[in-house]
């Protein structure tokens, strides 16, 4: 199946473009645009937590070339995912202009600079840094373009759920360039970021149903309804309130970074509770968008907080 | 056929991103080679030294 686009373009369900070869006119920026720099910022603060709260003195030196390494890492998966999915990413308002639906970049350039990219940020993390990191970093771009981009998105609505690991994994890949290991500490900050994802994504999935539905990708409100993601929405924010607590349950964090998770994760169900009962027209919306903008607070907020104690060895 | 090969003319534009695509590719080597003598300075004889 393909779908036609404009001539001399043809977007396949694959993401792969047979185009005429013209000079490209792609500037930096637009190359900057493909690696997703907003993820990136998140990957890496969350990267820069796990790295700072683990045990043990890192050189600054090997520290900055670790998160390089992560946000680069990141960005070969931004670019890699924008490659495979140019076709729905043409359809999509929220999508539609990034560079490959521009033709900008080419579908084969995009490919090629985000495996020469994640080539070159597992490689270097491996040879300067450790070879745990590097391991990790390779298996998170190739859970996000495989596993998540190209099986789940458009075939399950649990796509965001289980793909959410992806997103989950940079605080690890930070303690384990720290530390050379893995232990309890970031499988907490791991699930933390993994029960957080539903309620974010899903919460702007609320207010974009149609483009998802156009786009063909089964997300829960296209396949199970409004209401239904509305009650998971809920569901995932109350279990995340004993989640976001978990590292100061079991005594990894103190008690200020505690009560901050418990407040947080109090006003999350409550953004969440609003969502579920505000079900009809510009209110509805306007409570999805609040408690999708509520969800980034939480997480940085949360974090924030772990960098704070752990950069003064609270930890 | 005049038996000259096809060749493609660039515009000022492809020009320009060209030109700023290959500056930045040269700055993300160098950066990459700067990266890798100041780690080895850092870790001195340790660079060797790659954990698992």
């Amino acid at each position: 199946m393909s779908l036609l686009v404009s001539e001399g373009a043809e977007f396949s369900a694959s993401g792969v473009v047979s185009a005429r070869h013209e000079p490209s006119i792609a500037s930096v920026g637009d190359y900057v645009a493909l690696m997703k720099p907003r993820v990136m910022s998140l990957v890496v603060f969350t990267a820069l937590v796990g790295l700072v709260i683990a045990p043990g003195h890192m050189h600054p030196v090997i520290a900055f070339t670790a998160l390089l390494c992560i946000a680069v890492g990141a960005g070969a998966a931004g670019a890699l995912n924008m490659w495979y999915d140019a076709d729905i990413d043409a359809v999509m308002t929220r999508t539609s202009n990034r560079p490959i639906p521009q033709r900008l970049i080419a579908p084969g350039e995009a490919l090629a600079f985000g495996i020469v990219l994640a080539a070159f940020s597992v490689g270097t993390l491996g040879l300067l840094v450790n070879w745990l990191a590097a391991s990790l970093l390779a298996f998170t771009v190739f859970f996000y373009i495989v596993v998540y981009t190209a099986w789940l998105k458009r075939s399950t609505p649990q796509n965001i759920v289980i793909g959410g690991a992806a997103g989950a994994f940079p605080p690890m890949i930070g303690w384990a360039a720290a530390t050379g290991d893995i232990s309890l500490e970031p499988w907490l900050l791991f699930l933390i970021i993994f029960f957080w994802t539903p309620p974010h994504f899903w919460a702007l999935s609320l207010t974009r149903t149609d483009d998802y539905a156009r786009a063909r990708i089964p997300m829960l409100p296209v396949v199970a309804g409004l209401q239904e993601t509305r009650r998971q929405i809920l569901l995932y924010s109350v279990v995340l309130v004993p989640v976001g607590a978990a590292p100061w349950l079991f005594g990894y964090a103190d008690a200020i970074y505690g009560m901050t998770a418990l407040v947080a994760g109090f006003l999350m169900v409550a953004f969440a509770w609003r969502v579920r009962n505000e079900r009809e027209g510009a209110r509805a919306d306007r409570a999805a968008h609040h408690l999708f903008a509520f969800s980034i607070i939480y997480l940085f907020v949360l974090f924030a907080v772990l960098l704070v104690e752990g950069g003064l060895g609270g930890w | 056929m005049d038996g000259k090969p096809q060749r493609i003319v660039l515009s000022e534009q492809q020009k320009r991103s060209r030109r700023a695509r290959s500056i930045a590719i040269a700055l993300a080597l160098g950066a990459l080679v700067i990266l890798f003598y100041v780690v080895t300075l850092v870790k001195g004889p340790g660079v060797l030294n790659r954990p698992m």
